[in-house]
């Protein structure tokens, strides 16, 4: 079993088969990772470069885990400091890289598009470690196996994504993957925080927590950008945490379990009340391990494409 | 070479005089002596045989960006006039964002002159004063001087005039000499790090967006301002349903307002930046097929008054960087006969007359620079092919930039060539 594709770099158009064989192969992965020893020697002779434009400590570490359980040699590269910051385009970045013998390049960019715009200008297989407000394929797709742990299927799993939908790469990839799996996805936020066109993308969308809260299995809580109140999208964070935060007390007027899921980092009662946060229905630590196996089965698949 | 020309057999379209007809035209030192079919040769005659091909007065594309003075790695009033020449037209006006911007008489004369010396001056280079200093939308710029010095319209355009009692002034101040004030409608405010229309496309790629009524809240003011003071209005790149039915319920209302559109507007939907190529980045940006079709009804209606290109010339270095970064903008000159007959011509939208009136008599009355194929008249034509196919291939541009979303693009219908101020050129 192959992917259909060398590149991941969105979940938009992926075909639901490929998306079965990354949360497949990621089971056999989490295993290795519930060994002793967690090194398997499948990426041996790999160079594999982290390519990182914008900072994200937690989703380049969980990469480079990811590359060296797998027995992979790693450069990382980060913008700060580096000859980017001094003019040097993204083509003449990634070419400088490539000359030096690398077969894979995992790209965080502030910008859309830039994985794309990498995959023409490189030979290498290129990963989406999340582009602007575009895609974070590999973070939809720990979420979406994480789901499939807790309710062991995708299909009807009923979805809200909560918060602010618009600036969230997160919430998109996670809308493209879902639905293509055949799962329940809405999305709910303050209607500043809405994209124009999203219910074209087979959500329904909801503007009150309480009305979405006992319809669904599952929250997606996404972190809520403090620059967006700045930027005149909500009016205080209190009023957000009030009408938008999921809180121990919102929950417990449902009848039923809600699976509590979050990207990370938490903004701690804001977006999610800390009880919740910590609570037993929180599986947001199981992401974080999840997000290594599927890294992993992302990595170890696309090396097997020509 | 003689200084006698006969054209021979050509279908000659003037929808200014209802000309119609295939005739033999005799040109004299540039001046057309006779029209009449069939001509006898004469030994010092040179011939030109243009069976099967029209003759119509000379297209004016009264939306270009020749970036000289200031821009010359993208484009200099040489390559830009030649582009020009090569993609049918006899005349341009050419905007004022420049380096420094056409907001003072010496600016305006130094680029008339270096359109009389490009390829011979074959090309008329009228420019665009800037309505404001600077362009930077605060206080009027010399109008009065600009006019006199030869500027056919006032625009700030790459940027609106978006204060509004600026904008009352200058259809005020520009009223007195009869020359339009081209605004660039976008509400900034409203359009603010926007890169492409706001929509299912934006939202799909994470681009961010520019709303429909970030275009639409201008002209609905600057309608409204244009009413009130008698003053000519002109939008440049109209580019949304909307637009197109506030100008076409102004133009009821005896308003003058004209507006043009470009042919990436009426051709090309947001769905093709998908892509992230930044040759689909422009602004106005593509929009939607609910837009092109509104765009291409008001073409049809006559509230759109003219085809110009926007031709914005950017190099391949400025270009071939990520889509927030990539500059606005697409040339435009070479493609626009070729898009305007493919998709309004053949498919019915437009009459081959309509189409000339959209890219001639229209863009020449509102700058005040018409031109007849009549007896005693100067000869200034285009001639084209309608139905030759051909294969846009942006290495064969004239321009100085290949910025060009339309590369490989098969079309029906393209120029073979012009003549004006005495010079002919067929490709
Ligand atoms: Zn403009």
């Amino acid at each position: 079993m192959k992917l259909s594709s060398r590149h991941l770099l969105g979940l938009d158009g992926m075909p639901a088969k490929d998306i079965e064989l990354i949360l497949e192969t990621a089971t056999s992965f989490k295993e290795i990772l519930n060994r002793p020893i967690k090194k398997v020697p499948t990426l041996q002779g790999k160079t594999i470069v982290n390519l990182f434009f914008e900072n994200s400590t937690r989703t380049r570490i969980s990469f480079e885990l990811a590359e060296r359980r797998l027995s992979a040699d790693v450069v990382n590269f980060s913008a700060a400091g580096s000859s980017v910051s001094k003019g040097e385009t993204l083509k003449d970045t990634a070419r400088n890289i490539e000359a030096m013998k690398i077969d894979m390049v995992v790209i965080r960019h502030n910008v859309a598009g830039t994985p794309n715009f990498l995959t023409q200008v490189v030979k290498s297989n290129v990963i989406n470690a999340g582009d602007g407000i575009h895609e974070h394929p590999t973070q939809a797709l720990l979420d979406m196996y994480t789901l499939k742990e807790q309710f062991g299927k995708l299909e009807n799993v009923r979805v809200c994504i909560v918060g602010d939908i618009a600036h969230s790469r997160v919430a998109l990839s996670n809308i493209y993957g879902l639905t293509t799996m055949g799962a329940e996805v809405s999305v709910c936020g303050p209607a500043t925080l809405i994209p124009r066109g999203i219910e074209k993308l087979g959500v329904k969308v909801f503007y009150r927590l309480d009305d979405v809260i006992s319809k669904v299995d599952a929250l997606n809580v996404l972190r809520i950008q403090l620059e967006r109140q700045a930027g005149g999208m909500f009016p205080t964070l209190r009023e957000y945490h009030r009408f938008f935060g999921v809180t121990k007390e919102r929950l417990s007027r449902v009848d039923h379990p809600i699976t509590i899921m979050h990207p990370g980092p938490i903004n701690r009662d804001v977006e999610l009340s800390a009880d919740v946060a910590d609570g037993p229905h929180s599986v947001i630590l199981e992401q974080v391990l999840n997000g290594v196996a599927v890294r992993m089965a992302t990595l170890y698949l696309l090396s097997a494409t020509e | 070479m003689s200084d006698i020309i006969l054209f021979q057999s050509g279908s000659l379209m003037d929808p200014q005089s209802h000309i119609d007809f295939v005739t033999d035209i005799l040109v004299k030192d540039g001046r057309i002596e006779t029209i009449k079919p069939s001509i006898s040769s004469k030994k010092e005659y040179q011939v030109i045989d243009l069976k099967g091909k029209a003759i119509c007065p000379g297209f004016m594309d009264m939306h270009v960006h020749l970036r000289e003075p200031g821009f010359e790695h993208k484009e200099t009033i040489e390559t830009g006039t030649l582009s020009a020449a090569f993609g049918g037209f006899t005349a341009v006006c050419c905007m004022p964002n420049t380096n420094p911007a056409i907001d003072d008489e010496s600016i305006a004369l130094f680029v008339q002159s270096q359109g009389k010396k490009a390829n011979g001056g074959i090309v008329d280079v009228y420019p665009i004063g800037a309505v404001t200093k600077k362009r930077d939308g605060k206080e009027l710029a010399p109008i009065a001087e600009l006019v006199q010095a030869g500027a056919v319209g006032l625009s700030d355009d790459g940027a609106p005039v978006s204060d509004a009692e600026v904008m009352r002034r200058a259809l005020e101040y520009a009223g007195m000499f009869d020359v339009p004030v081209i605004q660039h409608c976008e509400e900034p405010s409203l359009s603010k790090h926007g890169v492409m229309n706001e929509g299912l496309v934006s939202t799909s790629l994470g681009l961010p967006g520019i709303p429909s009524v970030a275009e639409e809240v201008m002209i609905a003011r600057d309608l409204m301002l244009t009413q009130y003071t008698k003053g000519r209005y002109h939008v440049a790149h109209v580019s949304t349903a909307g637009s197109v039915e506030l100008i076409r319920a102004a133009k009821k209302e005896k308003s003058q307002v004209t507006c043009e559109v470009t042919p990436h507007h009426f051709t090309l939907v947001d769905e093709v930046v998908r892509s992230f190529n930044t040759n689909t980045k422009m602004n106005p940006p593509l929009r939607t097929q609910g837009d092109v079709d509104a765009i291409k009804g008001g073409l049809r209606d006559g509230t759109i008054d003219v085809i110009a290109t926007d031709h914005a010339p950017h190099s391949l270095d400025e270009k071939e960087v990520d889509y927030i970064q990539a500059p606005f903008g697409i040339v435009g000159l070479e493609t626009a006969i070729g898009l305007a007959m493919t998709e309004l011509v053949h498919t019915g939208i437009l009459s081959f007359a309509q189409l000339i009136e959209k890219f001639s008599v229209n863009p020449r009355r509102i700058v005040g620079k018409p031109v007849a194929i009549e007896e005693g008249q100067e000869a200034n034509f285009t001639f084209i092919d309608p139905n030759a196919e051909w294969k846009v291939d942006v290495a064969s541009f004239k321009s100085k930039s290949k910025n060009s979303p339309f590369d490989g693009r098969i079309l029906k219908g393209r120029p073979i060539g012009i003549m004006n101020h005495g010079h002919v050129l067929l490709y």
